[in-house]
């Protein structure tokens, strides 16, 4: 009885479901179909569109190159947004009023004429625009995140409990087998010998009086403080780890890691010089020109909040000379004292485009994974040894390069080899790097 | 940025709090016990501070330092606010520019890194002018002279040059109105823009009359020029087409006439034996002082004034045939005026007779006997512009100053306060002006006793056209932003006469306008530095009454000595005087450096009684003579020098600079105080003083001892006739009774390492085409960081040039007689003797130079004793110092057989014992970045420019193509720097390279070859142009 209710329950989610599907896909479908000819607009696609024709100059809640946009539609009816978003130059020229008043307001910078879109994606992008977002309940999504880790770690310790339990069952198990064995065995009549101390004199004593143990022990005690001291002193000068506070906070975890910049866009000089190069400020300019706040993602229990990334930011305008409501440059500038990180004694000669362009190694192989570093530090120990078992291992990349080809094929058939080490090549002699 | 950055000490701070507070405003809340008279017995006694408070500080203060020096430096990285797009940190840039101080002159390319230049190098685009010599080499340290002027001053108090020009100008105002005279006094204008400027300066101004003046006067060839040709300018040379070459008195190798002829004059001394015989250009010398074009002659004649005047006119009869008789001379003589005649007209257009006589009437004899042979190597359509001084318009400028006519006096480039024979009553006058203008960069003889001092900025900070030879134009760029608050004479002058535009806008639109065929080719001009045009001249060949001349030219005086002065390759006309480089440089015949002295023969050494020897330790003293010119007197030092014709003295000139120079540079006596009348030669009486002078000379020994192994040497006659085997055998050594060459591998202690894989880099040196000019040792210090130590130390022979030019002089008359003298020796006491003969030069030595560096040899001694390995072989045959290993020993040194390798005995850079260049901040922005500045107690040598073949390699890596055949001659400083081709670096692997052609060569031999260290340097044997047969 109970078991055909079940499944007469069943059956009957399973009829519901399949009907509330249909229904679905059946809105699906006119939602597509109709889509098109629908006056609802598209706020996701409208997102896109704006960040591919109308970011590089506008922001939607502060002034850009041209005017903050959030809100516009409210300014501005729609007809007269169509004509100044596919030419406002032409409204301009034709003397519009607002147009004009517009054009003079911003410098008389023109704005690109953007025939190519439609009404329905100008109807788009400014949805996108006046879009409010709802304000997110922040405690759901906390809870949200923080019970999943929860449940897992509350599962492993029921277990843990529970297999600490078992131990504890089986050892006082044994405990009792032991101890009702003894009582068998008693009754038995067999007699346990006692057992007797194993020195008779304490084991100190005994070691003193063995010279030999002491000499040896001493020597191997000498040894191995010698050893560490050794060890030790070797680090001094050593600054691996090396992690210096930057007068500005720049987080190559947010640039090269998050936002995947190349490492040689910013030191370009890497390619070809000996020097990696610091780039300069008219580098970090490129793109800071137009992204004067942060708006990723913080670490609130270290301080990176956005406020906090912003204000480095706004170092950056300082040192640079840039006035972010003229959006022009002062020419009041500040050059940035930056600590260096990676410093080679004077005595060594290092070339970055010897390695990075002409051996094609990756950054990381040296620096680390920068991509996580919020702040940089010295990854490798830039010993001495640290180069030479490079130099031993790495083959020659010769592929592609004619300075090679000769030299390559005479001296891999002098030393029988078929690729050449970087040692090989000449790569340890101490000309080659000391001068 | 930093200030927005709090900084919190402890938590505390954050709330308020009033001790806080207090500390924070006042560290001490407490008055410290510090009395305001400690020194008085009373407040010692009552004062707070008691022993144990002493203590206290004592322990705290040395805790704290200890502490502090314990923390690692921190070093600081600046990038750019906005990097220039040609600027890549760690590449340098060159620019191809013009050097010009009114005494020398190149063409050359500077290299910069990051902005700062660190080097002078040649520019092989220019035709004629593109060699730096030594002192234009080392003339960029002058740019971070610390002592330069930074800002313009009027009495000695700064002003802006707002105040400056308006004071001035106010002035030139005044005196126009009232039409009084002003004079613009200034070297040498060559510069087609710059005389442009002055002539609309003087239109602005009538009243300003523009005088040229150069330091060294060529006022007699110039005079002479004018007379015979119309045309007031130097004759030019093409030595390159010359057979024969007849000089008398003329140093063309060095300063003759701000002269570049050296690389000219080396094409036709090489010997090639291209069509089975060799031939070369013919060289006489007639001098009075040893030059180092006499070192370089075939035939050298040391003759006094009067006998090279008389062999001038001997000349002039044999070649004119004229027949008016003059003063007779003596048959030994009139055979060498004979054989240099015969050789001039066997030679006929292509022999060239030069003269370097102050004379009108010699010059003028000169220049008859060019136009008689129809030489081609005295230009028809070149002459040189470089000097156009006139002595008359300067000896009546101070005449004219004294007698209050002349009322303001604007001087640029100049220094006469210095360089007049009668500069104090030059610096009297200067008194009597309204005002005084001189543009300097120093603070020097001349500038102190000026009202107005012009700030001007370096050469290499300047912009600047010249024209140093007819049609062959040349732009100076700068290089480097101005370091201090300067301005250009140009510009000022632009400024005074209300030009608006600058002086670069003048020079582009002149050369625009008037120089360039057409305008497009401006950047093209300044991208090469030079340009030349079509434009030639035409010269008028005025008769003359030649034997008017003749006859002026033997009426001679001959009592007492003669003078002969002349300019110090290191030192030219002294205007670098404190340039720590040019001081230490040797001169490349006496090998002295940090003075000048007087040479005197062996014959009047002795006569009048001075000596030269030498103190325990080596070092080179001297007692002084005192020379006499009617009421002047000075007295000098003196070196006996071989080859210095008798009854003739030398001294030469810039030294003795006093003013605008640091205490270090003051050396030297000032020979300019006995250039009277504008003559070199002066009449002078000689004596003795017994009173010690140190030299700093860096050879002590003078001669070979008949050595032919480190020179090797032979005639045209013998190298175009005999095998090589002849004259120059390889040196053979006994293995078992066998006489095996040195060079074959029985004789080898090491197994060969086969170097035919890769790069192997050899320097070849030829004998014949090097000169001795000394332009690879200033550009080997600039290139590396050599550091100047000072004349205490040089005396200690602890010089550290890595490239030094030996000089040898032969005992006998030359080089071959003394292997015959030491053959011939038979037995002990003979051995004994002779040899100590032959440390004795003759009175007319052969002279050679020979350039030792390194020799990088492929089994070195100097790697073998080395306790810690810092000294080791590189495959591409260099011999690499690693200098953080080395730990002093100084075994290498001791084991080299070449004694190139220099130790460090002080820290150079950094104290203040040692201040030249390397102690300031502006000095050292000269360092190469590219080459460690060594530390003290380490070993340091030639290292081959691993850096410069190193950076070439990696060029060619990054680039993906193979090196080009003579790429590596360009980088290693002192083969870039030859002007002659004597040094030629490059990679023997590489079949098409020049050094490997050169080293197939009959007469490539290694120096000390039989001690079988197969160095990667190689010599040319010297060949001379004499002929054996005939005795002259």
């Amino acid at each position: 009885m109970l078991e055909t209710i079940k499944n007469k329950n069943l059956s009957q989610s399973f009829k519901k479901l399949v009907v509330s599907r249909f229904f679905a896909l059946v809105i699906l479908i006119f939602s597509f179909s109709f889509g098109g000819f629908s006056q609802e607009v598209d706020i996701a696609k409208g997102k896109s569109l704006f960040n591919a024709n109308c970011a590089a100059c506008h922001k939607l809640n502060k002034n850009l190159i041209g005017p903050a946009l959030a809100g516009v539609s409210a300014k501005y009816e729609k007809e007269w947004l169509y004509s100044w978003i596919k030419n406002s130059n032409a409204m301009i020229k034709s003397g519009d009023e607002r147009a004009v008043a517009i054009w003079e307001e911003w410098n008389k910078a023109a704005m690109n004429a953007f025939p190519q879109l439609t009404n329905m994606d100008i109807d788009n992008i400014l949805a996108y625009t006046d879009y409010v977002p709802e304000p997110v309940a922040v405690a759901a999504s906390t809870v949200v995140t923080s019970q999943a880790p929860t449940a897992g770690s509350v599962s492993t310790d029921i277990i843990l409990v529970v297999l600490v339990i078992i131990l504890c069952v089986l050892v006082s198990m044994l405990f009792l087998v032991n101890k009702t064995l003894k009582a068998i065995a008693n009754k038995n009549g067999i007699e346990f010998e006692k057992s007797k101390p194993l020195f008779k004199v304490p084991i100190w004593k005994l070691f003193i009086k063995n010279q030999f143990l002491v000499f040896c022990s001493v020597v191997f005690f000498l040894l191995s403080s010698a050893y560490f001291a050794y060890g030790w002193m070797m680090q001094i000068g050593i600054d691996q780890g090396y992690m210096p506070v930057q007068p500005i906070h720049y987080s190559h975890k947010i640039h090269s890691g998050a936002n995947q910049i190349d490492c040689q866009y910013c030191h370009s000089s890497a390619r070809s010089s000996k020097h990696s190069g610091i780039p300069s400020l008219n580098v970090c300019m490129n793109c800071h020109e137009n992204i004067a706040e942060y708006n990723g993602e913080e670490d609130l229990e270290k301080g990176y909040t956005k406020d906090f990334y912003t204000n480095e930011i706004k170092k950056l305008y300082k040192a640079v000379g840039w006035d972010e409501q003229s959006r022009t440059y002062t020419g009041d500038t500040e050059p940035v004292k930056w600590v260096r990180i990676h410093n080679l004694p004077d005595f060594v000669y290092f070339n970055h485009s010897q390695h990075v362009n002409v051996a094609g190694i990756d950054c990381k192989e040296c620096h680390g994974p920068i991509e996580e570093m919020e702040i940089v530090y010295q990854h490798s120990s830039l010993t001495m040894g640290w180069c030479i078992s490079c130099h031993r291992e790495s083959d020659v990349k010769v592929k592609n390069n004619e300075y090679y080809t000769k030299i390559h094929e005479e001296l891999s058939k002098k030393y029988g080899v078929e690729k050449l080490t970087v040692a090989q090549m000449g790569g340890l002699e101490c000309g080659k790097c000391h001068y | 940025m930093n200030q927005e950055k709090k900084y919190w000490k402890s938590e505390i701070e954050l709330k308020p709090n009033s001790a806080i507070d207090q500390l924070r405003n006042n560290e001490f809340t407490e008055k410290l016990p510090v009395d305001e008279n400690i020194f008085t017995n009373d407040s010692i006694n009552n004062t707070q501070t008691d022993r144990r408070d002493f203590l206290k500080y004592l322990g705290f203060s040395t805790t704290a330092a200890v502490l502090a020096s314990c923390e690692g430096p921190v070093h600081k990285s600046v990038p750019y606010v906005v990097q220039p797009d040609r600027i890549i940190p760690g590449i340098a840039n060159y620019y191809a520019t013009t050097l010009y101080d009114g005494y020398d002159s190149a063409n050359v390319l500077v290299k910069t890194r990051e902005g700062r230049p660190i080097k002078i190098e040649n520019n092989k685009l220019s035709s004629y002018n593109g060699y730096a010599n030594a002192r234009l080499n080392a003339s960029i340290l002058g740019l971070y002279d610390s002592g330069r002027v930074q800002g313009p001053t009027i009495n000695q108090q700064d002003v802006s040059w707002d105040n400056f020009s308006n004071n001035i100008k106010a002035q030139l105002s005044s005196l126009k109105s009232l039409d009084q005279p002003v004079v613009l006094l200034t070297s040498t204008i060559n510069s087609p823009t710059s005389k442009k400027i002055i002539s609309e300066f003087i239109n602005k101004y009538p009243n300003i009359e523009h005088i040229e003046y150069d330091s060294i006067s060529e006022s007699s060839t110039l005079d002479a020029h004018e007379l015979m040709y119309g045309l007031r300018a130097l004759p030019y040379y093409d030595f390159q087409n010359a057979k024969c070459i007849v000089s008398i008195g003329a140093d063309f190798l060095g300063d003759w006439q701000g002269s570049n002829y050296d690389h000219d004059y080396v094409k036709g001394r090489i010997p090639n034996k291209n069509n089975g015989k060799a031939s070369m250009s013919k060289h006489i010398q007639i001098e009075s002082n040893m030059s180092i074009t006499g070192s370089n002659a075939d035939l050298r004649v040391p003759l006094s004034l009067s006998d090279q005047k008389l062999f001038l006119a001997h000349l002039y009869k044999k070649i004119s045939g004229d027949s008016n008789s003059i003063q007779s001379i003596s048959d030994d003589l009139l055979k060498k005026v004979n054989y240099a005649a015969e050789h001039l007209l066997s030679n006929s257009s292509k022999s060239v007779v030069v003269c370097g006589l102050d004379d009108l009437s010699a010059q003028i004899i000169t220049n008859r006997i060019n136009d008689l042979l129809s030489s081609s190597v005295k230009s028809k359509t070149k002459v040189s512009l470089v000097r156009n001084g006139s002595d008359s318009k300067v000896n009546s400028l101070l005449n004219r100053i004294k007698k209050g006519d002349i009322k303001g006096l604007i001087m640029s480039g100049v220094n006469p306060c210095y360089t007049l024979s009668n500069s104090k009553d030059f610096t009297e006058a200067l008194k009597k002006l309204n005002f005084s203008v001189t543009f300097s960069m120093k603070i020097d003889e001349t500038a102190i006793n000026s009202s107005h001092v012009a700030a001007i900025p370096h050469q290499l900070e300047s912009w600047g056209d010249f024209e140093f030879i007819n049609g062959e134009y040349s732009l100076t760029q700068p290089t480097i932003k101005p370091l201090f608050d300067t301005k250009q004479l140009e510009d000022c002058l632009l400024s005074w006469s209300e030009s608006q535009s600058s002086f670069y806008d003048k020079i582009r639109d002149n050369w625009k306008n008037n120089i360039l065929d057409s305008p497009q080719k401006w950047n093209s001009s300044l991208h090469d530095g030079v340009y030349s045009s079509t434009s030639t001249i035409n010269l008028n060949y005025n008769n003359l009454q030649y034997s008017t001349y003749l006859s002026q030219l033997v009426s001679i005086n001959n009592d007492g000595y003669d003078l002969i002065m002349y300019s110090k390759i290191g030192m030219g006309d002294g205007q670098q005087a404190n340039n720590p480089w040019l001081q230490e440089f040797p001169d490349p015949l006496t090998r002295v450096s940090w003075d000048n002295y007087l040479t005197v023969s062996k014959f009047d050494a002795e006569k009048i009684g001075l000596k030269n020897y030498n103190e325990s330790n080596g070092a080179l003293n001297s007692n002084y003579a005192l020379i006499k010119i009617n009421e002047t007197e000075l007295k000098v030092p003196v070196i006996i020098q071989p080859g210095q014709a008798k009854g003739t003295v030398g001294l030469s000139f810039g030294y003795g600079r006093e003013i605008g120079i640091k205490d270090e540079m003051k050396t030297g006596v000032n020979a300019f105080k006995l250039y009277k009348e504008f003559s070199k030669s002066q009449k002078v009486t000689l004596s003795s003083v017994y009173e010690i002078h140190e030299f700093a000379c860096v050879q002590l020994h003078n001669t070979l001892m008949g050595r032919g192994d480190i020179i090797k040497e032979t005639t045209l006659d013998i190298f175009n006739t005999k095998d090589k085997e002849y004259w120059n055998p390889i040196p053979k050594v006994s293995k078992n009774h066998i006489e095996t060459p040195v060079n074959s591998n029985e004789v080898d202690m090491w197994t060969e390492f086969d170097r035919s894989i890769g790069h192997h880099f050899n320097l070849s040196i030829d004998l014949n085409a090097c000169t001795g000019c000394g332009a690879c040792v200033i550009a080997c210090h600039a290139e590396n960081n050599v550091p100047v130590v000072g004349k205490e130390e040089v005396r200690k022979s602890r010089d550290m040039h890595w490239l030094r030019i030996d000089r040898y002089y032969s005992s006998e008359d030359n080089f071959s007689s003394d292997i015959e003298k030491k053959e011939n020796i038979s037995g002990l006491g003979e051995s004994l003797s002779i040899f100590g003969e032959m440390e004795e030069p003759s009175d007319n030595p052969q002279v050679v130079f020979q350039p030792v560096m390194c020799q990088h040899c492929n089994h070195a001694p100097c790697e073998t004793v080395c306790p810690v390995a810092a000294s080791s072989h590189g495959r591409q045959g260099q011999n690499h110092m690693a200098y953080n290993r080395c730990v002093g020993t100084r075994y290498c040194a001791n084991n080299c057989p070449y004694k190139v390798r220099r130790f460090n005995w002080f820290l150079y850079n950094n104290n203040d014992e040692f201040d030249f260049h390397m102690n300031d901040d502006l000095g050292k922005m000269v360092l190469n970045p590219d080459v460690v500045v060594r530390s003290r107690g380490v070993m340091e040598k030639c290292s081959f420019c691993i850096q410069g073949t190193q950076s070439v390699i990696l060029k060619a890596k990054n680039e993906g193509r193979e090196v080009e055949k003579n790429e590596f001659n360009n980088v290693v400083a002192c083969s870039a720097a030859c002007s002659t081709g004597a040094l030629q670096f490059g990679d023997i692997n590489n079949k098409e390279s020049e050094v490997y052609k050169r080293k197939q060569d009959d007469r490539v031999y290694h120096l000390l070859e039989y001690v079988g260290t197969k160095p990667n340097v190689f010599y040319h044997t010297k060949v001379r142009n004499i002929d054996k047969n005939k005795s002259i």
